[in-house]
């Protein structure tokens, strides 16, 4: 568990938060520009000094009233949004940089290690000024993990990156989450990258603290912001059980049923992310047979929001998985839609996250 | 005469350079990163060789030095001799005339570098002074190499200072620019002529060497 408590007044702006996150996973810290993300991070990582702070991560402590670590000692790791390699080294000598002042007994990766998790062989012997975008993020995260942090911050690493390069980074994250057990506390403020990559969820706004939680929870819950963006949905784990070649059909199974989804073959087994986006719901009182939709669930109204320029958020539970579906408050009020009621989830489009 | 008049410029020169650069730096680092209003007050002090004329320069140090001066008189009474008019005199003055030439290429470097690549380094366990040799002096190599050449070019140049300090002892304190004042006092042009000619050249060549690399570093900025 990691324990943080920041307080700063800069002009108008407050800083004000109380926060705990897993040990474990990627953390994502969500809210608009100015909420004070950046602030926070730098922060934790001590490079700037609040005198009223108080930063707990595992069983060390790294600052409180009458205590500072100063940044070179503390266990963190820091991915900036910018390129941050030293110009006047090579990617390998980057990458020793922090390795090499890390004594070996407390080394948790080894060099090749993280060479091969992000893929960096080929670029040892350049200068950073010959690398492209992704490659030079890359090395720069596989930097901050060389030096074994117990905590490993990243402000917005992907935000210089268009979608593509974007997409290229992804499935290191991922092998970096299920091989190195490093928390992550990422900062980002873009709805699909949280939804791809986190587990869990910092919302922060206006210097505080909003809410936290699972993400899947978060990205429901229908009293929160999240929940009321135009791209608003909800993310399932799922797994690849069958493929229809003839349709070009994969079969994706989930707690609460099988998503039918047209994609080229996928492994079996696989585990995947989708999203339903709540604007691709609609609900029905009787399961429909005459219809093109093929992916139909039952569900039960859990929660509704209040009409908002006639529109209403509806919160579902289909069989353990949560939907959000967005429907017109006539509607709403036509099917008698209150919290209880059974209804059939009708879902136009599956996403897969990749 | 010439000759010992050269290698005097040389050793002045090149002595003057190296303590620059061991004040410059830590006075460099501290005016590229700090705060204070006494940093205004500083940086007008370093600036000051810029307008002073030579000869004021010279005439202060050379009270200074003096048996009766503030650093003279400690000297003598610590059983020392009085710096005025000897070689280590000629190195103090140097070292304050050619200040600014110094710690203006480095300022301007260590600026230049920002405050993000020694947190970066910082995040990577690296202590201050870690930082400083392993990020900040290479990264401003560019800066130490123009003020090397500008602090080593500006002290070869120097006439009123010098004359002031050290007067024109051949051996001890002559150096170039007054040898060749000497020459035209006593009409000799020809020599006059090779030793200006000669000064002109290895200026102008120092020069190049500064503004090819500002050149070299603004086309690989925009790479």
């Amino acid at each position: 568990m990691i324990e943080a408590r920041f307080r700063i007044t800069r002009g108008t702006f407050i800083l004000d938060v109380d926060l705990q996150m897993p040990s474990q996973g990627i953390t994502a810290l969500y809210g608009p520009s100015g909420s004070g993300k950046t602030t926070l991070l730098r922060a934790m990582a001590g490079l700037d000094r609040l005198t009223d702070g108080y930063l707990k991560v595992g069983e060390a402590l790294w600052q409180n009233a009458h205590y500072f670590l100063p940044p070179h000692l503390r266990d963190v790791g820091y991915v900036f949004q910018e390129t941050t390699l030293f110009p006047h080294l090579t990617v390998r000598k980057n990458l020793e940089y922090g390795f090499k002042r890390v004594p070996v007994n407390e080394r948790r990766i080894s060099f090749d290690q993280a060479v091969d998790l992000f893929d960096l062989e080929a670029l040892l012997h350049r200068s950073p000024r010959h690398l492209s975008g992704g490659e030079r993020q890359r090395v720069a995260i596989a930097r901050a993990v060389l030096t074994s942090p117990r905590l490993l911050l990243m402000d917005e690493p992907l935000a210089a990156l268009d979608l593509k390069r974007k997409r290229e980074i992804f499935p290191f994250f991922e092998q970096m989450n299920e091989t190195l057990e490093i928390p992550v506390l990422y900062v980002s403020h873009d709805p699909n990258e949280v939804a791809r990559l986190a587990d869990y969820m910092i919302l922060l706004n206006a210097g505080r603290l909003q809410a936290s939680g699972e993400i899947r929870d978060m990205l429901t819950r229908i009293d929160l912001p999240l929940a009321h963006d135009h791209d608003a949905g909800t993310i399932i784990e799922a797994r690849v059980s069958a493929y229809d070649p003839r349709y070009h059909l994969a079969e994706l199974e989930f707690i609460g049923g099988i998503f039918t989804v047209a994609r080229q073959a996928l492994p079996l087994g696989k585990k995947v992310r989708v999203r339903v986006l709540a604007r691709d719901v609609s609900l029905t009182l009787e399961r429909q047979s005459d219809t093109s939709i093929l992916n139909i669930f039952p569900a039960i109204v859990e929660a509704r929001s209040d009409a908002e320029h006639g529109q209403t958020m509806v919160h579902l539970n289909a069989g353990g998985a949560s939907l959000l579906a967005r429907l017109t408050q006539k509607s709403v009020e036509a099917l008698g839609l209150s919290p209880g009621k059974k209804v059939y989830a009708q879902i136009k489009s599956v996403a897969l996250l990749e | 005469m010439d000759i010992s008049a050269l290698w005097l410029t040389l050793k002045l020169a090149g002595l003057s350079t190296f303590i620059l650069l061991l004040i410059g730096t830590p006075l460099a680092w501290w005016l590229a990163r700090t705060h204070t209003r006494l940093k205004v007050i500083i940086d007008a002090a370093v600036a000051l060789p810029l307008v002073l004329p030579p000869t004021v320069i010279g005439f202060y140090f050379l009270v200074a030095l003096g048996s009766k001066g503030w650093i003279g008189g400690v000297l003598e009474r610590l059983g020392g001799r009085p710096l005025a008019f000897t070689f280590s005199g000629l190195v103090m003055g140097s070292v304050f005339y050619s200040l600014p030439f110094v710690v203006g290429p480095l300022k301007d470097a260590f600026s230049a570098i920002g405050r993000r690549p020694l947190e970066v380094a910082s995040t990577l366990r690296a202590r201050p002074f870690d930082r400083f040799l392993t990020v900040a002096l290479p990264m401003a190599r560019h800066g130490y190499l123009t003020a090397a050449v500008l602090g080593f070019a500006h002290t070869v140049g120097e006439f009123g200072v010098v004359l002031m300090i050290g007067g024109n002892i051949p051996g001890e304190t002559q150096v170039l620019s007054i040898a060749i004042y000497d020459h035209v006092e006593a009409l000799q042009y020809d020599q006059a002529h090779w030793l200006s000619a000669a000064l002109l050249l290895v200026s102008f060549l120092l020069l190049l060497v500064v503004y090819g690399m500002k050149h070299r570093r603004k086309k690989e900025a925009f790479r």
